[in-house]
């Protein structure tokens, strides 16, 4: 093994575009697993599968009907569930389903499966394009500013929302945000790890930072870490051994969970 | 003095049964209100309708001589500490956190300090929220109602299961806070003798209001004071 895979340009492009991705995932992970919603962020993955098929059928660029079908889908389902009083658990199940299903009679309907389909679900970071990388660096940058802009709102609401609501908080408007954007993260991280581990993105890195961070910001700080070494160690890794990032990405966060179960079970960290 | 709080006929329907009915009174500014009643009285109720949190009411509620149907701008003036302060039990948050999530002003570090001294849980400022006692909690979810200086603090019954000396700090903290700072409190409340011993009036629910009018007045009632707890006990009965 040698240095020399740094120098490639095409790996610049996937660390940076991947470390933006890991960012901007565990941030929007974070109020997720908090407000119980672990496993939204993969339904709209498989929502957005029926996206890109849709896009890919009807030749429109795929990650543009991605966004579109994942937001929607992401707005559809809070309503239903508000109206029809049906639990978080349940409306993420129907979501999941729906979406691989739409997906699946569309792409028999165009003629089974293609390469692009394949890239779609399991990711395709190294043959991310220049134009991509500073796409998904601008669209991580706005959506970190729109949270830090709204810190204490939201913030405030994953923790309660009736008490954010009686400090006025406009509660019902914030929790549309977070689902708007984590439709938009959704999409834009399917480009690293693929629809079928989106949510390995949002959720492991999260569940370890909780057990070591003690306030928000430490825990939030602590889950990016753990997410940009992941995708970067990944990427290395996974190049080295020609083996799949995305799941080498994975496995490499949920490492560094068992790693931090191992200690918290030695009790060498504080009970939280 | 001018009306802090103003509710006429106030009235909740439940789909199969009634919370509140034609409940009416006035709290004026600077008053110490305790809210008596048994389990299921309605008091939660009537603070959800005060809070704006329940809009399915008839008759008015007033702040300030506002409609809170109208004006929302009210809830700038009130602290409110719930019930059951529910939260994800491994939130990672500190406690100097939680109370600056009460803040609505810009980042105030100093009113942050000067709150947690006062509730005497300033050592406590870096400690994750799950980790702290009742009575220690029950002191952050105040100091989270007080930091924006509200002008009138509401306590949905929070003194359950706590120990006695965190009660007693608690309520020397109620009652420093009405008398030295003049915040009005309305706190709702199972416990007979504390009402009695903190607060100047009183006002005794059961899905219509009992009694209404100073402590004094209903606590030498021992015809009250008897009437009322056997409509409590009653209501227990009923429960079980
Ligand atoms: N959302 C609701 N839907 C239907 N009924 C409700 C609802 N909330 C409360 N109730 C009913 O209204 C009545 C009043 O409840 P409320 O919580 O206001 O009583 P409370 O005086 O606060 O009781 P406690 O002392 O136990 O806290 C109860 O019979 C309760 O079951
Ligand atoms: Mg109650």
């Amino acid at each position: 093994m040698s240095f020399e895979i740094l120098t490639y340009a095409f790996m610049h492009r996937a660390l940076i575009a991947g470390s933006a991705i890991a960012i901007l995932c565990s941030v929007m992970g974070l109020f997720l697993v908090l407000r119980r919603y672990s496993l939204f962020g993969d339904a709209l993955a498989h929502s957005s599968f029926g996206g890109i098929a849709l896009g890919l059928f009807a030749g429109i660029y795929p990650l543009w009907t991605a966004y579109g079908v994942s937001i929607i889908s992401a707005l559809l389902i809070t309503k239903i569930k508000e109206k029809y009083n049906i639990s978080g658990d349940a409306s993420i199940a129907v979501l999941l389903s729906s979406g691989i299903a739409v997906g699946l009679v569309i792409i028999s309907f165009s003629g089974g499966f293609s390469l692009d389909i394949f890239s779609f679900l399991f990711g395709s970071i190294l043959l991310v394009s220049v134009e991509d990388t500073v796409g998904i660096v601008a669209l991580t940058g706005v959506i970190l500013m729109i949270i830090l802009l709204l810190y204490r709102q939201i913030l405030y609401s994953t923790f309660n929302e009736r008490q954010a609501k009686v400090s006025g908080v406009p509660v019902d408007k914030i929790n549309y945000l977070i689902i708007i954007l984590a439709g938009v993260t959704v999409v834009t991280a399917v480009q690293l790890v693929g629809v079928l581990l989106i949510s390995a993105l949002f959720v492991i890195p999260n569940v370890t930072a909780i057990m070591y961070g003690r306030g928000f910001k430490q825990t939030m700080f602590i889950s990016m870490t753990i997410a940009v070494s992941s995708v970067i160690a990944g990427i290395l890794i996974s190049y080295v051994f020609d083996i799949t990032p995305a799941g080498t990405i994975v496995l490499f966060a949920i490492g560094v969970l068992a790693v931090t179960m191992g200690i918290k079970s030695a009790g060498l960290l504080s009970k939280n | 003095m001018l009306n802090a709080v103003e509710i006429s006929n106030l009235t909740v329907k439940y789909p199969d049964l009634t919370a509140l009915d034609g409940v009416s009174f006035t709290i004026k500014q600077g008053d110490f209100l305790g809210i008596i009643g048994p389990n299921g009285a309605g008091k939660s109720t009537l603070f959800d309708s005060m809070l704006g949190l329940n809009t399915n009411y008839t008759g008015t509620i007033k702040f300030f001589d506002e409609d809170i149907k109208k004006s929302k701008t009210y809830r700038k003036e009130i602290g409110y500490v719930p019930q059951k302060p529910e939260f994800e039990n491994n939130f990672p948050a500190t406690v100097s956190e939680v109370v600056r999530m009460g803040l609505r002003k810009k980042s105030d570090d100093k009113k942050v300090d000067e709150i947690l001294q006062q509730l005497w849980i300033h050592e406590l400022r870096n400690r994750r929220i799950g980790e702290l006692s009742g009575g220690q909690l029950q002191r952050v979810f105040i100091a989270k109602a007080l930091v924006n200086d509200p002008k009138i603090l509401i306590l949905d019954e929070p003194s359950t299961g706590v120990d006695q000396q965190s009660i007693d700090l608690f309520f020397s903290i109620l009652k420093e806070l009405n008398s030295k700072q003049g915040i009005t409190i309305i706190w709702s409340s199972h416990d007979l003798d504390a009402v009695n011993k903190l607060a100047n009036h009183v006002a005794c629910l059961n899905r219509t209001l009992f009694f209404h009018g100073k402590s004094e007045t209903f606590f030498s009632d021992d015809k009250l004071v008897k009437q009322y707890s056997e409509a409590s006990m009653q209501e227990h009965m009923h429960h079980h």
